[in-house]
């Protein structure tokens, strides 16, 4: 007789872009475990991501991470339903390495293999939260490689209803960074910067607000940013004043699509997701936007955020009761539509 | 090596300009573009995409490296070297096998970030910008193609 527990547990690997996350997710407990390696640091030094340092510090990264998740929860192989890993979409190496780990690791375990949609882990993360939405709702994805507005209507019914035709909102902050001499990636300095800014000392556009849809662009604040600064004084008010107007531009219409997203689809729930959903005075805005429409904003703990492990385990804990399994092949998607999830 | 130089009013002769390359390039050969943040390279693409006859979003390449083109029986590949730390990771995306790809066009936004792994373009566009006045120049030891986007931009 196998003494094993009988609440599913699911082993989550992401490597889709510069994190390596693993996290062991509990059908009764929750997350019981989790590790994150974050490669910030590395590329820091080179000015951003480069994909194959990426791909093979996952190979370093990975298989012990996952060691340490499993003996941090005190399980065994025994124990693990499923191995969920993230299969796209992504940097190609980089989501080589954790499907064949992962594909590879639940042949050897005898389990279940789980191939895992990213940004579907996103969308998902805020059920980790023991004050989380309930289908259906809006998802805002705001990070430095996704700008989208998504309708869940239920598990694996995903409607996108907008997302950005150029640059994702986290590369404006991030460009704009860049060209304001706060280095690269720089979207958290710039806000920093912004909360010594005065209000209405300059005006950025809110692009493709002026007609209808909920599609993005984000390309031309830089461009205006560059030229705004070349005219100012260079002194440290005026450039924390051309951040904060910057800041507002791009939170203003953010929420200007948000409110017509919410309003087009009736819904009173915004799950707001990705490495921006940190930013204060996007909260702050958004905050405000749905208490005046009755409705709730909810918000992943910061590091559920970001890439990590936990969302996947979670996610593809989902698509092991809905008994969605890999075959023997090891695929990696790196372009994975949302639309075609089911 | 032979340059010409055109002033832009507005993001819309960027695209003109695209446009015009596109129409010279006949959906082939190998394009640098060069020009600071802002400068206007993906607006050149958009346009160059959209007279190809692709009605789709341009995205920023920054994140993926490369975004790919497939369409009606077009190859373009538009890609952002912005991020690469070494030359040498260009050998890792595979590089080689998107450029050799004879009947493919391939546009490439921070080349130098490539140095010496990158092949000859066939013209490089360097655009610049003070406030919305935008100016290009394009540079190719081609003649006949240098005059092809001429006639094509003025028309």
């Amino acid at each position: 007789m196998s003494t094993k527990n009988m609440s599913t547990k699911i082993l989550g690997i992401e490597t889709s872009c510069d994190e390596t996350g693993v996290a062991v997710f509990d059908e009764q407990e929750g997350i019981i475990a989790q590790a994150l390696y974050s490669q910030i640091d590395i590329h820091a030094e080179y000015g951003g991501v480069v994909p194959e340092l990426a791909s093979r510090d996952h190979i370093r990264k990975t298989a012990l991470l996952t060691e340490q998740v499993m003996s941090e929860a005190g399980l065994t192989k025994q124990d693990i339903d499923g191995v969920a890993f993230t299969q796209g979409p992504g940097l190609i190496g980089a989501l080589l390495v954790g499907s064949t780990f992962g594909r590879s690791l639940a042949y050897s375990w005898g389990c279940k293999a789980i191939g895992v949609h990213h940004m579907e882990g996103h969308l998902l993360a805020p059920m980790l939260e023991q004050n989380k939405p309930e289908f259906p709702f809006i998802a805002l994805l705001v990070s430095g490689g996704h700008t989208q507005l998504v309708d869940v209507k239920d598990l694996g019914d995903y409607e996108i209803l907008g997302e950005s035709i150029d640059d994702a909102a986290g590369e404006a902050f991030d460009k704009t960074a860049k060209i304001m001499g706060l280095g690269y990636p720089g979207g958290p300095m710039l806000a920093r910067l912004a909360e010594q800014g005065v209000a209405g000392r300059y005006k950025f556009p809110r692009p493709m607000t002026d007609r209808p849809g909920l599609d993005f662009s984000f390309s031309g604040l830089k461009t205006f940013a560059a030229n705004t600064l070349r005219d100012c004084d260079g002194s440290e008010q005026a450039l924390a004043d051309i951040a904060y107007a910057f800041q507002e531009a791009v939170v203003d219409t953010l929420m200007i699509k948000c409110r017509r997203a919410l309003k087009q689809t009736g819904r009173k729930q915004l799950v707001v997701a990705g490495g921006v959903s940190a930013n204060v005075s996007l909260r702050n805005g958004l905050n405000d936007l749905m208490s005046k429409v009755n409705g709730k904003a909810f918000y992943p703990r910061p590091e559920f955020c970001t890439d990590n492990g936990a969302m996947i385990a979670y996610a593809g804990f989902c698509r092991y009761k809905l008994g969605q399994f890999e075959s023997l092949a090891i695929k990696a998607k790196p372009r994975w539509p949302m639309s075609e999830l089911r | 090596m032979l340059n010409k130089s055109f002033h832009l009013a507005n993001a819309e002769q960027t695209e003109q300009l695209g446009a015009a390359l596109g129409s010279a390039l006949q959906s082939r050969g190998l394009v640098f573009l060069v020009g600071e943040l802002g400068a206007g390279k993906t607006t050149l693409v958009r346009g160059l995409l959209r007279h190809m006859g692709f009605t789709g979003s341009t995205k920023s390449p920054t994140y993926t490296l490369v975004e790919p083109y497939e369409f009606d029986e077009h190859k373009v590949y538009h890609f952002d070297l912005y991020r690469l730390a070494d030359p040498e990771e260009l050998e890792y995306i595979g590089i080689d096998e998107y450029l050799t790809e004879a009947s493919a066009l391939s546009l490439i936004e921070w080349p130098e970030k490539g140095g010496n792994w990158l092949p000859e373009p066939h013209i490089r566009v360097e655009l610049s910008y003070d406030k919305d006045q935008r100016q290009a120049t394009i540079i190719s030891q081609h003649q006949a193609l240098l005059e092809k986007v001429s006639v094509a931009f003025e028309q």
